[in-house]
């Protein structure tokens, strides 16, 4: 009882211990804040990286790909049917795309994707990452008659702060507006064209008859080329206060080259019209990849038999049912198929490297703060020893009156151990709190620094993600009181210790 | 016993002619606490002090004996031995027929505990304590909280009562800090008997207090010998306190003379 009653009157006659715990109480929140941050970091980036590929692509090693998808996904079905819910056949080809600018146009380095509409829905999350509500519910390669979103479907509403205006006219009202003021063009060119000749009727040499080229009808104001989705990160950036800008809308024709899969090689050429935008908010997806339908792309390509009209494809997404150990599926169809024409791989092992590194930036932060609760906990050991040798004499009267060298010890030890808990304990709030309101103080720090803390631009999400685990926040605090205690266990044993006569003569 | 032999550390033998007993001097009680030959020196080094050379000294149930000594004479280390503070380098302690100075460290923190109360020059009130905490402080280590929480009426009840024989029943909230020196010293005298010890040990109790307070505290510890049935042995340098007690003896040169 009297360790409890002097361990509670000593906590409140001495502040200085509590302010040597304050560096316990601001690693613990440190860390809580650190870890909760780096999980909510790599829970959203797991989430975006799955969300594009299948749980398991099957991929052929020639990028001119192999025939018949049919064939294989039976054969699939055959070694892993069980853990399968569904499969896609994709095409995969680097690309040049050239986005028209005014008068210029703007080359970018893209991975060309053929996919088919019907099945990729159900091997991956990319239909919800369109921006029109029907291409959500099932994409159509097709220009929409407007009704594209405006705000960002992915956020909540009430964090919807930045209109995409130019979305508001996307699609055929775009498109019109845009062949309307090219043909104005053409005319006032014809115009002065028609002007310069009558002026030298020399200067064009001989009369042509101008033959119909191909493609002479098509008129943009009423036909598109075949439909593309663009990456949001190809057609258009974001600054820094979080606002989308757009060189690409819905509505728009853009020219892709790529290579045929034919031998020689041969480079072609084909406009394509967008028709929708895809947002995974995963900067790497959405800078690089481009989506066609899977059977224009192999028309173009030439990767269809004339014959048989069976096509080539170079991957094969699979979708794994829910609780399936994708290692185990990939390690049958690895053995199924011949290892020198085909690579299969998880999702995971696609972005291993990735995903490793965030981990070992998380462990790598964890250690370097749990030092600095360690060195916290050298303070507190320093600070017991200074308390101890104040407390020499009246360590002396406790033995004289009785007190076992046990007794004296706890008195120490549930010093250490408050001391533990109260730090700990308000940096977990702390902690909590500020996790809770990271966002809003990352805005305040932006505005008072004048330097945004959270650049939307670079991580494509608007807001910093956080998730708290439980196991986590209880084993840091754990840690610390632990740390608390074992620094107060020496100077408690010093305490101990004591000779009774030496410590009363004590002065 | 030779100063070269104390420094090769050779312990006397308790058994040998030390003089004197003390004991039962014509008297019926029993003795209830008796040092037969104790030896105790301080070291620094390799060169020890002797501070007691052979102390044989019985003390018999009821008694109120006062040992007298100049400072540093070894009457605080005397003490100390006889409270089980400290271990004596050769020699014995008895307690009620019992041989105490050999007990392990839990016994002895017993002894101390219940049977022992003890009074010190200094007072040594515990500074973060009330006044009522302090002379509760024996009781508190006694007892785990459990035990505590259950039986602290009683505890409480007692300790009023012996603050009201103190004369302290104004101060029960008061921090020692507040308090005279003699207020100090009457708190410590409450703490002392909490437990209903049957022997007290007085280290100079009137040492710090001027005449007027050291008479107060002498009175009282004459009034609760009597009432608290108590045996009491106390170390003064101040011949006209240690006239107070029954008997009175003198430490000399880490002998005892008696006076």
């Amino acid at each position: 009882m009297y360790k409890l009653l002097l361990c509670w009157r000593y906590l409140r006659t001495r502040y200085i211990a509590l302010v040597c715990i304050v560096s316990v109480t601001l690693g613990v929140a440190t860390m809580i804040v650190v870890n909760s941050v780096m999980a909510g970091f790599s829970h959203e980036m797991q989430n975006r990286l799955n969300g594009m590929l299948g749980d398991i692509v099957l991929r052929s090693r020639s990028m001119d790909g192999v025939a018949d998808p049919l064939a294989h996904m039976q054969k699939i079905k055959n070694v892993a049917g069980a853990d399968v819910v569904g499969m896609s056949p994709t095409v995969h080809v680097p690309a040049l795309m050239y986005l028209q600018v005014g008068d210029q146009a703007l080359t970018r380095q893209v991975t060309l994707v053929g996919i088919d509409k019907d099945t990729y829905a159900s091997v991956s999350k990319f239909g919800g990452y369109l921006q029109h509500p029907k291409n959500r519910e099932q994409l159509e390669f097709t220009v929409r008659d407007g009704g594209y979103d405006v705000y960002d479907q992915q956020t909540p509403v009430a964090e919807q702060k930045h209109p995409r205006n130019a979305m508001k006219t996307a699609g055929w009202p775009y498109r019109r507006y845009k062949a309307r003021l090219k043909a104005q063009k053409e005319r006032i060119a014809q115009h002065a064209a028609a002007l310069e000749t009558s002026a030298n009727p020399f200067q064009n040499g001989p009369a042509e008859v101008a033959e119909p080229a191909e493609g002479e009808h098509f008129d943009p104001a009423v036909e598109q080329h075949t439909g593309i989705v663009l990456g949001i990160g190809v057609c258009g950036y974001r600054t820094s206060d979080g606002a989308d800008h757009f060189i690409a809308l819905p509505g728009d024709d853009v020219r892709v080259s790529f290579p045929k899969a034919t031998l020689p090689p041969e480079a072609i050429s084909e406009f394509y019209t967008v028709v929708d935008i895809y947002e995974s908010k995963m900067s790497e997806y959405d800078t690089q990849f481009v989506f066609v339908p899977i059977t224009a792309l192999q028309q173009s390509r030439g990767m269809v038999d004339p014959e048989t009209g069976i096509g080539k494809f170079t991957a094969i997404q699979v979708k794994l049912r829910e609780g399936a150990d994708p290692n185990a599926v990939r390690d049958r169809l690895a053995e199924a198929f011949p290892s020198q024409l085909y690579s299969v791989t998880t999702w995971r092992d696609e972005q291993g490297p990735l995903l490793a590194a965030v981990q070992m930036e998380t462990a790598v932060l964890n250690v370097l703060l749990f030092l600095i609760i360690a060195v916290a906990g050298f303070g507190i050991l320093a600070i017991f020893f200074m308390i101890v040798v104040e407390k020499t004499r009246d360590i002396g009267i406790l033995k004289s009156l009785g007190a076992s060298w046990q007794g004296v010890m706890g008195i120490f030890l549930s010093y250490g151990l408050c001391l533990g808990v109260v730090g700990a304990g308000v940096g977990t709030l702390l902690g909590l709190s500020f996790v809770w309101n990271i966002n809003e103080i990352a805005d305040a720090l932006g505005r008072l620094t004048g330097t945004p803390v959270f650049d939307p631009s670079v991580y494509y999400f608007y807001k910093i993600p956080t998730i708290i685990e439980p196991f986590t926040v209880t084993w840091i605090t754990a840690g610390a009181v632990a740390i608390a205690v074992a620094a107060s266990v020496l100077p408690a044993w010093r305490a101990a210790r004591l000779h009774p006569v030496r410590a009363l003569r004590f002065e | 016993m030779s100063q070269a032999a104390l420094q090769t550390g050779t312990p006397p033998s308790p058994t040998g002619s030390t003089g004197p007993r003390l004991a039962a001097l014509g008297d019926t009680q029993p003795a209830v606490l008796e040092a037969r030959g104790l030896f105790k020196s301080y070291r620094r080094g390799a060169v020890g002090t002797p501070v007691l050379q052979g102390i044989d000294l019985s003390i018999r149930k009821g008694e109120f004996l006062s040992i007298v000594g100049p400072s540093g004479c070894g009457k605080s280390t005397l003490l100390h031995l006889l409270g089980t503070l400290d271990a004596p380098e050769a020699g014995e302690v008895h307690f009620d027929g019992h041989r105490i100075d050999n007990l392990p460290t839990s016994s002895r923190d017993l002894l101390r505990n219940r049977y022992f109360g003890m009074i010190f020059q200094f007072y040594h009130l515990l500074p973060e304590l009330s006044v009522l905490e302090n002379v509760l402080a024996p009781a508190l280590i006694c007892d785990g909280t459990l035990k505590y929480l259950r039986t602290r009426r009683a505890h409480r009840r007692r300790a009023t009562e012996l603050l009201e024989l103190v004369g302290l029943t104004h101060r029960l909230k008061h921090k020692p800090r507040e308090l005279s020196g003699g207020e100090m010293q009457r708190a410590a005298i409450a703490r002392s008997l909490l437990m209903e010890p049957s022997l007290l040990l007085a280290d100079e109790p009137t040492g710090n207090l001027d005449r007027e307070a050291g008479e107060q505290v002498m009175a009282m510890l004459g009034e609760l010998k009597a009432r608290e049935n108590l045996t009491i042995v106390m170390v003064t340098h101040d011949p006209w306190i240690a006239e107070q007690a029954d008997r009175v003896v003198r430490l000399e040169a880490g002998r005892i003379k008696t006076g």
